[in-house]
């Protein structure tokens, strides 16, 4: 009431009015109606231990691996900021299949382990892997009790593919488990993972599959 | 029951210490719930059901933690300054009168009792800031006690316009005299005695002496453990204090429907109400400036007060 004898004065200084002390007590009953309505409100809380979030099914919890498609390049590895990705590999010969033929060499993968203790969950090694061997999965409660037992190997990382979304997955690509219920679903089935088997090995020839792959969006 | 005089005594201290441990946290734990609410969250939900117990796990916390003196403190008034804060609101709980005969100590003036020991409570404010051995710590005490000089006058203007009003400064009296057209007769000083109250107890929007961005936590920095606490509960314990009081002065205390027998349920009802107000201006309002605090205090409510004070004047003149 008091304060208003200035308020006046300095709306007509410029274009712009300054707010007056009407203003203020508007924007102050304004605080007050709009904490009293969410008061009245159910609140948006999720009690999480006792009730499970629900996450959008990219969510990014935590890395997964499709051990087949990794062919130990190492580019996840020298790419991680944070230096969390240990691989280890060991060259295999295989036998020429036709008469004639010449001996080739491939990478097997011995050890591909990540630190979820220093990993900051940047991405990078999903985004720079180019045969789809490193995806995001929605699981999040890995906490350990003992900052060593969060160094995850090969396994582990491989069991966190269950809950990878499927339009995450690279085209073609099967899940073991569903595979049998597809084939039991639909008749040219069993033509599905045949077609699957030759794109999922390996092949360091074939790194036009990637950019098909909606992993690529971000 | 006439009780022999010492039982009394003890009795009436043994009374006023339960209201004074329990209240403060019954309304920190309002605060807990009402804010939460507020912003749309649950608040604590672990301790006990709907996390009644809270407060009782934080005291519990708070005793275990170590107790810090600071190597440049000044020893004796850093570890005696949160006593000197909590302390006058036990001793003016005890003088504040539920209903006419539910007052521990009803002493003479006691309008002017209450008043002057809320203000000794500003000390332990300043022994905090001052015997920190910390420059935040020294601007947020400095800032306090510039707060508290500007406020406390047009509290005690509107405070002594209810007395005038009233023609007495004992608080039983005050509100023995009251009656509902005193809601609007005396509306501008209940304002001005509620901004003026809020600023004494340093609640937002006038927490610029522990405003965390500019000064950490004040003249509090330093402490730790239970002088932490005992802060924390004198903040409480203040909010008490004084929504009982405006209650007293300027709602009519006890009196409503069947005041003989319901009358300290009626002072506790609207002392509730103005405690949950004042818990309601922190969520929804923002922090005031150092500068924008003192003109508001000088600017505005002084100014309203005076006003005020001559309209009771002018109404006890020709009414009374």
């Amino acid at each position: 009431m008091t304060i208003e004898e200035t308020g006046p004065e300095s709306r007509q200084a410029g274009t712009e009015r300054t707010p007056g002390a009407l203003d203020l007590l508007k924007g102050l009953g304004k605080g007050l109606a709009t904490t009293a309505r969410t008061l009245a409100r159910p609140a948006h809380t999720r009690q999480y231990p006792h009730t499970e979030p629900d996450l959008p099914e990219r969510s990014h919890g935590v890395v997964a691996l499709l051990e087949e498609n990794c062919t130990s390049c190492m580019l996840c590895a020298r790419e991680c900021p944070s230096w969390c990705i240990y691989i280890d590999s060991h060259k295999e010969t295989i036998e020429p299949t036709t008469e004639g033929g010449r001996a080739r060499q491939h990478n097997v993968l011995d050890r591909f382990d990540i630190d979820f203790s220093l990993c900051m969950y940047c991405g990078i090694c999903i985004e720079v892997c180019p045969f789809d061997a490193l995806f995001w999965a929605p699981d999040f409660a890995y906490a350990e009790g003992d900052i060593r037992n969060l160094l995850h190997e090969k396994p582990r990382l491989g069991t966190w593919m269950t809950n990878v979304p499927d339009s995450a997955l690279p085209e073609g690509y099967v899940r073991p488990g569903a595979a049998v219920a597809e084939a039991a679903a639909t008749e040219p089935a069993p033509a599905e993972p045949a077609a699957a088997e030759p794109a999922e090995p390996a092949d360091p020839s074939t790194p036009e599959a990637d950019p098909s792959t909606p992993e690529r969006e971000e | 029951m006439e009780l022999p005089l010492t039982v009394e005594i003890i009795l009436k201290a043994v009374v006023v210490l339960a209201a004074f441990l329990t209240l403060p946290l019954a309304i920190g734990q309002t605060e807990h719930k009402v804010m939460a609410h507020m912003q749309g969250r649950l608040g604590p939900m672990e301790a006990g059901p709907h996390g009644i117990a809270q407060l009782v796990a934080d005291g519990i916390k708070f005793v275990q933690k170590e107790d810090v003196t600071p190597a440049a403190a000044d020893r004796w008034v850093f570890r005696l300054a949160p006593a000197v804060a909590l302390i006058p609101y036990l001793v003016a709980l005890a003088a504040i009168p539920w209903s006419a005969a539910w007052v521990a100590a009803d002493v003479p003036a006691s309008l002017l009792f209450v008043l002057a020991v809320t203000s000794v409570g500003i000390f332990g404010t300043l022994m905090a800031g001052w015997g920190s051995g910390n420059k935040y710590s020294l601007v947020g005490g400095m800032r306090a006690g510039a707060q508290l000089v500007s406020y406390e006058l047009p509290m005690v203007l509107a405070a002594a316009s209810v007395a005038l009003a009233a023609g007495t400064l004992s608080l039983t009296g005050i509100a023995q005299a009251w009656s509902w057209w005193w809601l609007l007769w005396q509306l501008p000083g209940a304002l001005v005695f509620l901004i003026a109250a809020v600023a004494e107890l340093q609640r937002v929007p006038f927490d610029a002496p522990i405003a965390d961005a500019e000064v950490v936590f004040g003249p509090y920095t330093e402490y730790s453990g239970l002088g932490f606490a005992f802060f924390l509960l004198a903040e409480y314990a203040g909010i008490v204090v004084m929504s009982l009081l405006f209650t007293v002065l300027f709602l009519g205390g006890w009196s409503g429907p069947w005041s003989d027998t319901l009358g300290p349920v009626w002072t506790l009802l609207k002392a509730t109400m103005v405690a949950i107000l004042i818990l309601w201006l922190r969520i929804a309002w923002p922090r005031v400036r150092e500068d924008q605090l003192q003109r508001l205090a000088w600017v505005v409510l002084v100014p309203v007060a005076l006003v005020q004070l001559a309209l009771t004047g002018v109404g006890v003149v020709v009414w009374g």
